[in-house]
């Protein structure tokens, strides 16, 4: 496997994992598309998965959970007299796939009365038969458990013999998606994608008074494979080996005195901020009202399109399909639509959207960006998050560092990994802790804060933003489990950025807001 | 799993139990076949938009054997392997690669002895219908989307009232039935079915300044009344004609029944007793051990689960496919039971596997799949609260609830779809929203009256917790921490 892209290739599911050999990809596919054909369909898509997800869970040293799945199903999404319709099942045959058709078609009929807007969908070329794979060179469920579990008692092990380390809980979940799409129009593709996240988390407890601190690594979830574990795109060892001294600091570090702040916030800890504020408020279905009842609607509304001013000049936002070890990267979306990337916030102003075929056709989109996808066989696709970033400093030199933003600082905290968020259902106003919170006094870094959240509304925060960091503060973070829709889906994302500095942040004491 | 036509072409779940206990060779085995039959339809700015029908079967196999060279000592010595599987699955494949999984792992935290059809579980063949014992056989039961009643095509015209009143109308309808078949190398055969279901429906006013919120949890689809959605809807609607703006601050708050599962969900899931032995919850003792028997809050308040409560029935036995810090695998079939976790205002117990009940040296409380909490002779009503408040907020749901302190079990959450000002026993008009930071344990502590408890859905984790029942509280000093624009 190629380990510098996203890669077209011809051995999806021949490396490592059992992939999609052995399931009867042609009949299946075959037997659902030519069913909704017949049927008078006017789209048809249909998706045959196998997803395998590892999870092991250390507490202590001692195995507490471990799980190995294998998911396998298909599912087939059909329009018919602009009605939708989608059906689902387990069972792989011919027979099962044409019957999903029937069902499908029946759906969307059963539902015709009650639709008041037709579905559309955007064009898109076909793309014949192609095959993509993310960049990995170990495929984790080829892994045993055994090894899994010797690497997380080895990290338990170096964090317990710490002093002031009481507790510590290790674990790693790797997935391996390996997906086959066909449609109506002739693409069918057929893809891989690997990722993984292994977390450690230290536990001081002060039995005495009844509280305790905790310190988490902030390494990020990735697209990769194994390796990862082994220190390729990641220091686990470094990081490992300072755990315990950064909890003892935290433990023994002044409970923050609430009020405004200048803020650096690090990567590992904006990333969060940015999904949350701008990668779902820029979702053009929850903009419309699609996701009223759930997920929510946005302030970015369309009519903003163009005009917004989001954020100050600096702030530079990409939606990107096609970045490397990104957890949104594909080759081609659920809806067989090629991986593409866009800006949605240039200068400040919002002037894109993430789409989707259903959302691009009825905005006059000419074709949809490629945010289409479902988290399994067994569930519709619709409109999830690209990996949405913030891009650093341009220009042809460096661009500040940490250090850089910090010196420019006279009173204000510097924020490090993310812990608890939220924020409202129109994405104006959010609250954000982190891992580790050190002051800063006059350009220099004075040891941790603890208690601390920052709280803002969306636009105000963005617009303070006053500088970014260069290139080589930029990290991508990102997150397994990015909730949306009914019912509920979760979807694998990253989300880049340097450090950057906001001025005047609202920074409150979570002991305080808690205490009457 | 039955098709539309009735066919059937999975190998029966009792089948795959059976031959996979058959191929097994560990010193012991489980075994849990989860059938998942499903209908939804989904609904925003008055048009259908996601509508779907899915069969799932899910297929766990874990095995037990004795770790170490020797291959041989108790319970205590048994190493875990599991492996899961979707559809048509090569049994004894799956077997094997559990069965390798236990070979490689060391002896297992979470031992216990299996479950004996005799033991724990009671008397097993006595269990009624939705228990099963003796339904063991029976086939899987599916849903259609007929399931759904009158929603589907009362859509219509409820679209076009709303279109007329200049209203968006937004919502979920979803029934499922989930049939688990759970068999043991010790001779447990047992069989649950579980139908859930939950109806939303949001209303918004055209210029979106305007949104409302109504939600239910259902078994069957036959208390759902569309209409009734809607008038209470066109209630909430009418109150937020007349709009005011307030600062953030502490208020004396109305929670409805939904607003106060959204907040005791949150709390039942920090309810781990290896976790408070250890010093790290919020029901750890200063000084140590933990505050089971401690008083919680004023007011006599009980909280609950039973497998047995009256519509909001639940699995009467465990059934797990993975370990958890107080979930055990080995512990698949035991007997579930009433449980309080709270009477009297007093803590009672916390969850506890049996492994870790016995090194605690209490009674292992597995976890129930309903929530309820009440106040003994507590009888007002939402209406009645409202009519006797001087001055405060109404509620309807809370949302985006996330742990912010885990020492206090501070959260914070928005309020949503709805907060309305009462004054002198009236609602006189819709407030903005707000960023609450509270923590539930105090909530309930500062709860100076309660109505009586009714159904109701949390809106944060009602689709994977959605048999709660609940009673409205009055609740002093609720901390709204900012202002949200959101509506």
């Amino acid at each position: 496997m190629s380990r510098d892209n996203g890669t077209t290739t011809s051995n999806v599911g021949a490396s490592g994992g059992k992939g999609l050999a052995g399931l009867p990809l042609e009949e299946v596919r075959s037997a659902a598309l030519e069913r909704a054909a017949a049927l008078g369909c006017s789209h048809a898509e249909v998706r045959i998965e196998r997803i395998r997800s590892q999870f092991v869970a250390l507490r202590d040293g001692h195995v507490e959970t471990t799980v190995d799945d294998t998911e396998i199903g298909v599912g087939l999404h059909v329009v018919r007299d602009g009605s939708f319709g989608f059906a689902a099942t387990v069972e792989l045959n011919a027979q099962s796939a044409a019957r999903l058709a029937d069902e499908a078609e029946g759906l969307a009929k059963a539902t015709s009365a009650a639709m008041s807007r037709r579905v559309d969908l955007a064009e898109e070329p076909a793309h014949g038969e192609v095959t993509w794979s993310s960049p990995y060179e170990i495929d984790p469920t080829t892994v045993s458990m055994a090894d899994k579990v010797a690497l997380l008692e080895d990290w338990t092990g170096r964090l317990m013999v710490a002093e002031g380390v009481d507790h510590v809980a290790a674990r790693v979940l790797a997935v391996v998606e390996d997906k086959h799409y066909a449609d109506l129009s002739g693409t069918i593709t057929t893809q891989r994608r690997v990722r993984i996240y292994p977390v450690v988390e230290a536990v001081a407890v002060d039995e005495a008074s009844g509280s305790f601190e905790s310190m988490r690594t902030i390494a990020p979830p990735v697209g990769r494979g194994w390796e990862y574990t082994a220190g390729e795109g990641w220091d686990w060892d470094t990081e490992l080996a300072t755990i315990p001294s950064l909890l003892a600091e935290k433990v023994a570090s002044p409970s923050v005195e609430p009020g405004t702040y200048d803020l650096v916030i690090d990567p590992s800890n904006l990333w969060l901020t940015i999904h949350e504020s701008v990668g779902h408020a820029t979702e053009l279905d929850r903009a419309l009202g699609y996701e009223a009842a759930y997920a929510g609607t946005s302030f970015a509304t369309f009519d903003k399109l163009g005009t917004l001013r989001y954020g100050s000049p600096v702030m530079h936002v990409v939606g990107d399909r096609t970045t490397p070890h990104g957890l949104a990267s594909v080759g081609y979306d659920d809806e067989g639509v090629a991986a593409q990337s866009f800006d949605i916030v240039r200068d400040g102003v919002l002037v894109g959207y993430q789409l989707d075929r259903r959302m691009a056709a009825e905005n006059g989109f000419a074709r949809s960006n490629g945010c289409a996808f479902a988290d399994s066989p067994l569930h519709v696709p619709i409109q999830r998050m690209a990996n949405v970033s913030l891009q650093p400093a341009p220009g042809p030199g460096p661009g500040p560092t940490t250090d850089d933003l910090v010196s420019g600082v006279d009173r204000g905290v510097y924020v490090v990994g993310d812990k608890s968020w939220s924020i409202d259902m129109q994405r104006y106003n959010f609250q954000f802790t982190g891992q580790r919170f050190y002051g800063i006094d006059k350009g220099r870094l004075t040891g941790q804060l603890k208690d601390v959240a920052y709280q803002a509304q969306t636009t105000d925060f963005w617009g303070s933003l006053e500088a970014v960091g260069g290139r080589s503060t930029y990290v991508l973070g990102g997150a397994f489990n990015c909730g949306k829709g009914q019912p509920g889906q979760v979807a694998p994302v990253s989300h880049g950025c340097p450090s950057a500095l906001f001025r005047a942040v609202n920074v409150l004491n979570t002991r305080a807001e808690a205490s009457r | 799993m039955t098709s539309g036509s009735g066919e059937r072409h999975l190998t029966s779940p009792q089948e795959v139990v059976e031959r996979a206990l058959a191929a097994s060779v560990a010193e012991g085995c489980v075994v849990i076949v989860e059938e998942v039959s499903q209908a939804e339809v989904r609904f925003a700015n008055n048009t259908t938009t996601t509508n779907g029908v899915r069969r799932d079967r899910r297929v766990a196999v874990v095995s037990f054997r004795a770790a170490g060279s020797d291959g041989s000592a108790g319970f205590a010595r048994l190493a875990v392997g599991i492996a899961s599987a979707s559809g048509e699955v090569e049994v004894t494949d799956l077997v094997r690669a559990s069965e390798a999984e236990a070979a490689a792992a060391p002896p297992a935290d979470d031992a216990a002895p299996l479950i004996d059809p005799d033991g724990s579980v009671g008397s097993v063949g006595a269990l009624g219908s939705a228990g099963a014992a003796g339904a063991f056989d029976e086939p899987p039961v599916p849903t259609s989307p007929a399931a759904l009643g009158g929603v589907i095509t009362g859509l219509g015209d409820a679209f076009g009232r709303a279109r007329s009143a200049g209203n968006r109308l937004a919502g979920f309808a979803t029934h499922g039935v989930e049939t688990v078949y759970l068999g043991t190398s010790t001779g447990v055969r047992l069989r649950h079915v579980q139908p859930a279901g939950t109806m939303e429906l949001v209303a918004r006013s055209a210029d979106g300044t305007r949104s409302v919120w109504s939600g239910a949890g259902t078994s069957s689809f036959d208390d759902i009344d569309v209409a009734g959605f809607e008038a209470r809807l066109d209630q909430r609607l009418a109150w937020a004609r007349g709009t005011i703006e307030l600062p953030p601050g502490r208020y004396e708050v109305l929670l409805p029944p939904d607003a106060t599962a959204d907040l005791m969900v949150a709390m039942s899931q920090s309810m781990s007793g290896r976790d408070a032995e250890e010093g790290r919850s919020p029901f750890s003792s200063p000084g140590g051990g933990t505050k089971v028997g401690d008083i919680l809050c004023p007011l006599p308040f009980e909280l609950r689960g039973d497998p047995g409560e009256p519509g909001l029935e639940s699995s009467p036995f465990l059934v797990t496919t993975a370990s958890g810090t107080d979930v055990s695998v080995f512990d698949n079939g035991l007997a579930v039971g009433p449980t309080a976790w709270m009477q009297g205002g007093r803590l009672r117990r916390l969850q506890y596997h049996r492994a870790g009940a016995a090194r605690s040296g209490v009674e292992p409380s597995p976890p129930v799949g309903n929530l309820i909490l009440s106040l003994p002779g507590a009888t007002s009503s939402l209406d009645d609260m409202i009519a006797s408040t001087e001055r405060g907020l109404l509620l309807t749901c809370l949302w985006y609830i996330r742990e912010v302190d885990p020492v206090t079990m501070l959260l914070t959450g928005l309020t949503r779809d709805g907060v309305y000002l009462i004054e002198h026993g009236e609602v006189v008009g819709a407030v903005n929203n707000f960023r609450f930071n509270e923590s539930p344990i105090d909530v309930l502590a500062r709860t100076t009256e309660a109505g009586s408890a009714t159904r109701a859905l949390s809106r944060e984790w009602g689709e994977w917790m959605n048999r709660t029942a609940m009673p409205p509280l009055r609740v002093a000093d609720f901390n709204m921490s900012s202002v949200s624009p959101a509506t």
